[in-house]
């Protein structure tokens, strides 16, 4: 006898009960123990056939290969930067992933990166350690400079960049400004001032509201006036 | 002195009213307002971030690290020597040992998810109230967690058993001299949800084995109405417009 015990897009807590008997299979955080499927985060109910997964409604990101993320260098070594991700480990930008342009031996690596620049990469690499490579060399991965940077839950991530990108076009468009989301939850956004602080307010406004449906709506009537 | 009635009129598992709060520290990654009775405790946790000093950092799993601390005019006002004394340090060891059999941090090696707790105003049962805060702390924050654990003292004043002690009954065989002979016993328990197992076990006092059964079995009762309202605080701040 196997019978689901919650509905789709239920909020659950750590250790709620999901399901009962082995016809369901546990997804993304949650595991099974004595014939029931327990959830293991905060988050939202997922079904999809015969699999439960649980949507996370907050936590640390988790470094994905693949990945654009926005990344601040912390450290200049022998063979490239250090850059810290956001997260609890920092990354390493190797010389030869850093530039399309060949970089000579005795360079003065701090020209082309200094501490304190942001950057945007690519992750290509993360190891069982959680040691990162990052990469800049692909169209779109380049130095920041100007606009604003803004931290977000990068569990919001999704929600910010809305279906085929949705919530971020209607954001760029309404407020003129140029924005780059990164997967470990860091936003930059560059514009007119009054546009980035527009653009500012309606990211923050679709963090704290992303649990919600119709959202797309919401921030458009909030971005309205212009 | 036979103890008839409870000094605050409550049933013997009837807990103190509490309020139990989430998201009340916008910084932290997670955080809680845990109020029972007079007791207070405010958790908040960050990360998993980078670990130092770089000798306690665990290459095959993150690091729970707890801390506890009552703020100088908790208690009963008389100022006490701020920071942290040995009584804190041994809190944080038991706040430790009570949550990580649920928290699951493998994913996240090297690192450490820091807890912080402090409590504004104290009426025994701190270590209880830090507790249930720090699990939904930890919950809010998104660390992976197996199970809720929630705590709670119980213990026996003079001829009763009882739940949630607060500081009179905790001290009223000083209180009241008639009743010497008559130890009381204090037993914070902390309990995972699903499987009730306790994570906590701790005692002040003496107790008999019949006793301490039916304490427990008590215990296991009220610590119930801790894990909805742990549930009602997470789910809260979802709720559809």
């Amino acid at each position: 006898m196997s019978e689901i015990l919650v509905k789709e897009r239920d909020i659950v807590i750590p250790g709620e009960a999901l399901a009962e008997g082995l016809d369901y299979l546990p997804g993304d955080n949650t595991y099974r123990e004595n014939n029931q499927i327990y959830s293991k985060v905060l988050g939202l109910v997922n079904i999809s056939g015969r699999v439960l997964k649980i949507t996370p409604l907050a936590g640390p990101y988790v470094l994905k290969v693949g990945d654009k993320i926005i990344a601040k260098v912390i450290d200049i070594t022998m063979s490239g930067w250090r850059v810290d991700t956001n997260t609890a480990y920092s990354a390493m930008l190797n010389v030869k992933d850093a530039s399309m342009r060949f970089i000579k031996k005795e360079e003065d690596l701090s020209k082309i990166l200094a501490i304190g620049d942001h950057v945007v990469v690519k992750i290509i690499n993360v190891t069982s350690q959680n040691l990162i490579d990052v990469t800049m060399k692909e169209p779109g991965l380049h130095k920041i400079s100007g606009g604003r940077i803004v931290k977000i839950n990068s569990q919001k991530v999704p929600r910010v960049i809305g279906k085929q990108g949705s919530m971020i076009s209607l954001i760029k468009t309404k407020t003129a400004c140029e924005i780059t989301v990164g997967q470990n939850g860091l936003v930059w956004i560059t514009g007119t001032p009054e546009g980035e602080f527009l653009a500012e307010k309606a990211i923050k406004l679709v963090e704290e509201k992303s649990h919600l449906e119709g959202l797309t709506d919401k921030i458009e009537k909030f971005l309205g006036g212009n | 002195m036979v103890y008839r009635k409870r000094f605050d009129g409550r049933t013997d598992e009837e807990l103190r009213p509490m309020e139990v709060k989430a998201n009340v520290i916008p910084n932290a990654a997670g955080s809680a307002s845990f109020k029972i009775g007079k007791t207070w405790a405010i958790a908040a946790v960050y990360g998993p971030r980078e670990l130092y000093p770089r000798f306690l950092q665990d290459p095959k799993k993150g690091l729970l690290r707890c801390h506890y601390n009552m703020l100088p005019f908790s208690g009963s006002g008389e100022r006490m020597r701020p920071g942290t004394s040995r009584r804190g340090q041994e809190i944080a060891m038991v706040m430790t040992k009570s949550l990580e059999p649920v928290v699951d941090l493998s994913a996240f090696p090297n690192a450490v998810v820091d807890v912080f707790v402090e409590l504004p105003q104290t009426d025994a049962g701190t270590r209880c109230a830090a507790i249930s805060a720090a699990s939904i702390a930890l919950a809010e924050a998104g660390i992976p967690m197996k199970d809720m654990v929630s705590a709670v003292a119980v213990g026996k004043v003079d001829n009763r058993i009882v739940a949630d002690l607060d500081y009179m009954e905790e001290h009223v065989d000083e209180f009241n001299p008639e009743s010497k002979g008559q130890p009381v016993s204090d037993i914070p328990i902390a309990v995972i949800h699903n499987t009730k197992e306790l994570t906590l076990l701790q005692m002040d006092g003496e107790i008999s084995k019949d006793d301490l059964l039916s304490a427990l079995r008590l215990g296991q009762k009220a610590i119930e109405q801790i894990y909805q309202l742990q549930k009602k605080a997470l789910k809260e701040r979802f709720v559809k417009e």
